[in-house]
């Protein structure tokens, strides 16, 4: 058991930090919120930027443990995180790295690494959450291309990306995991319309996407027809990673500026809330040390994370719920104010138990995949 | 340094951790373990044969006739030791192995009072032949109660026949206790640092907690895959399922938090581990005996030996709050 790093390790953290410390006071301003053309062209002049210096694909071919350190870096510097980028670089992009013939590969992968197309997903659907193995969206096969009809919803970034990586129902009659397919849809093909969707936030991170006889070519399918379930499962490993790496170097940051602020509005002095942001202290801690063995482990092992990618996200999850209303606690009345940065995060925080797989699913997966317990509702 | 080292156990470490929970099932099954229910007193034979295969002498150098490993090894012993329930002053003789004669190859057995607490309880007193007490020495804490600042720090041994002590009837069957009425602080002891001993104390004592978090998670799922109720596995139960998958989530954070803190040895990662082990062992003795149901109610189910250990560790060498209000410390120091 070590934490220490290699020389090599620190190496690239040293020369990270140097490319940083230059590159980020030349950013231009981040754009508004609501502006998604301005964020995709913002998003993407960033990836750019990584691909001139070599740090694009970080994501697929670096070992986890350089990986880890370019996030905790990236986070450390207030670097923008992949934005736009998320879904080409996190989840579609390695699915065809792994699962694309040689053409799909070069069709695809150098333009998510430039910073030159954007992806979506369109996995969910109304009726299809938790359950998502029950999708109804259906593709038709007619000569060279499947027509697709259906709805997809909490889709990020469909306002402005160029493909939509889609699940659809192939064989309606096969067993339900043995009937779907993995189709990359490019989003300006007719039949698509896309209605953005409000959060309770207020902010449009998302949006519902209608699909009324797309024809998306055949050779945009990646993996054997009905064989996408297989197909996903590979994307949806990479999420549970080193996804939050980031976002727990900067829970431990916020965590410290609340204390801070508790101590200057007078706040410290309740015992109760004091402890409490004490014990907060211990777990992101432990969470940041669980990153690392995850890590470690991924590195020892090769391969994806393991199932202990649901433990994590389990507790984390709930901790940075845990975070935002202590965060309050100190606000006080200032938490009722919408402008207030950690009211903002409080909000979106709410989305972190139910997103990428809800608590309840995720304790499922540890009861019955990695503690044995028998299938059952 | 070669190759990435990580933040994972070694092949050595892992070998160290199966060697020990194989000589503990063979030497302290289940039987034994109801026996020292009735008779906790450790097993002089067995603490010598401990002491041959080094559970005491772990950390002391190879020259002194010891093991020459360190922190993190000795947390993965006392991880297998929490697992098994083994009764003894295991922290006392581990931490003192180096500073009181025949405790290392486990012919003598000693004890370690922590002085600032009220009352100040004794484990095994009967099966001591010498205790140490400390005074002072825990981390300063910014506010609350429990600081020991201003205090005299030192550690004084004393043969256990001239400890006055008086009666106390312990929860747990398996740690008997007494009170120390008055201790002659007359004998220093030399060598180890009051501080140091205390920060030990509570990361192998957490380690225990570990073992025993684990333990119950092992015994909740093997019940809940077993029993059946409305003809079906009450494992198969979501209500069920959710307790146990948040069992191992206690236990797995508890466990990063604490091999880490045997790594960096800081105060304030030793104190974070014990909160989350003494969590981790209670909340999941609590749960697993929930899971099972009134069995987990009687006095032969190993459930209840667990949970009361879980407590007497959980107040020992640190409690939560004191270790809540120096990791809050940190976050504005």
């Amino acid at each position: 058991m070590d934490l220490a790093y290699t020389e090599e390790e620190e190496d690239f953290r040293a020369r990270l930090r140097g490319w940083l410390a230059g590159v980020l006071p030349t950013l231009p301003a981040r754009p508004d919120p609501l502006d998604w053309p301005g964020r995709r062209a913002y998003d993407t002049a960033w990836q750019r930027r990584l691909y001139d210096a070599g740090y694009a694909d970080v994501h697929w071919e670096a070992a986890p443990t350089l990986r880890l350190i370019f996030l905790e870096e990236s986070e450390r510097a207030g670097a923008p995180y992949v934005g736009a980028n998320f879904v080409g670089l996190l989840h579609a992009g390695p699915t065809i790295a792994a699962e694309g013939t040689e053409a799909q590969k070069r069709r695809w992968l150098p333009p998510v690494l430039r910073g030159e197309e954007i992806w979506c997903q369109g996995f969910s659907e109304p009726e299809a959450g938790s359950d998502l193995a029950s999708l109804r969206t259906r593709a038709v096969r007619d000569g060279d291309a499947y027509v697709v009809t259906g709805t997809k919803i909490w889709t990020s970034h469909a306002e402005v990306a160029d493909w939509c990586e889609l699940l659809v129902r192939t064989d309606p009659a096969a067993p339900r995991h043995r009937g779907i397919t993995w189709l990359a849809m490019p989003m300006d093909a007719p039949g698509i319309t896309v209605r953005p969707l409000r959060t309770l936030a207020g902010s449009a991170e998302f949006a519902e996407m209608f699909l009324d006889e797309v024809r998306v070519p055949a050779d945009c399918r990646v993996g054997a027809e009905n064989d996408g379930w297989r197909v996903t499962m590979v994307t949806l490993s990479f999420e549970r990673g080193t996804a939050f790496v980031g976002e727990v170097v900067a829970c431990r940051r916020v965590l410290t500026e609340v204390a801070r602020r508790a101590r200057a509005n007078g706040r410290w002095d309740d015992a109760v809330l004091r402890r409490r942001l004490g014990r907060l202290n211990a777990e992101f801690a432990a969470l940041w040390r669980l990153t690392q063995w995850n890590v470690s482990e991924a590195q020892l092992r090769g391969g994806g994370p393991g199932t202990g990618g649901s433990v994590f996200k389990l507790r984390y999850s709930h901790a940075r719920q845990e975070l935002y209303d202590a965060a309050a606690e100190v606000l006080g009345a200032g938490a009722w104010d919408a402008d207030e940065e950690w009211t903002a995060d409080r909000l979106s925080s709410l989305s972190y138990t139910i997103a990428a797989g809800t608590s309840q699913v995720q304790q499922n997966i540890i009861a019955e995949r990695i503690l044995g317990l028998p299938k059952g509702r | 340094m070669t190759g990435p080292v990580r933040f994972q156990l070694t092949d050595e470490q892992r070998a160290l951790k199966n060697a020990t929970r194989e000589l503990l099932a063979a030497r302290f099954d289940r039987d034994r373990l109801r026996a020292a229910v009735g008779d906790p007193a450790p097993d002089r034979a067995l603490w010598r044969e401990l002491g041959a295969a080094g559970f005491f002498a772990l950390r002391l150098p190879e020259e002194a006739g010891g093991v020459g490993l360190g922190l993190p090894e000795a947390v993965l012993v006392f991880e297998e030791a929490g697992r098994a329930l083994l009764p003894g002053p295991l922290v006392a003789c581990q931490l003192l192995a180096g500073a009181v004669d025949g405790v290392a190859d486990g012919e003598r057995i000693v004890g370690l009072c922590d002085g600032d607490r009220e009352p100040v309880l004794w484990e095994h007193p009967c099966a001591c032949d010498e205790l140490i007490l400390l005074e002072g020495g825990a981390p300063d804490l910014a506010h609350g109660p429990g600081g020991a600042q201003g205090r005299t720090v030192g550690a004084y041994r004393s043969v256990a026949g001239k400890v006055s002590r008086a009666p106390f009837a312990s929860v747990d069957p398996l740690t008997p206790l007494a009170r120390v009425t008055d201790h002659p602080r007359t004998t220093p002891l030399n060598g180890p640092d009051v501080t140091r001993l205390r920060r030990e104390a509570a990361l192998l004592t957490a380690a225990q907690q570990l073992g025993s978090a684990l333990r119950t998670v092992e015994m909740a799922v093997g019940h809940a895959r077993v029993r059946t109720q409305f003809g079906a596995p009450i494992g198969s139960f979501q209500a069920v399922k959710h307790l146990c998958a948040q069992m191992l989530v206690r236990a797995e954070i508890a466990r990063s938090a604490l091999y880490a803190a045997s790594v960096t040895d800081e105060a304030t990662d030793v104190a974070g581990a014990k909160l989350l082990a003494d969590e981790a062992a209670v909340r999941n003795a609590r749960d697993c005996l929930q899971i099972h149901g009134g069995t987990g109610f009687t006095w032969e189910a190993d459930v209840h030996l667990h949970l009361k250990r879980a407590w007497l560790r959980a107040g020992s060498w640190g409690t939560a709050g004191e270790a809540e209000e120096l990791l809050a410390a940190q976050l504005v120091g």
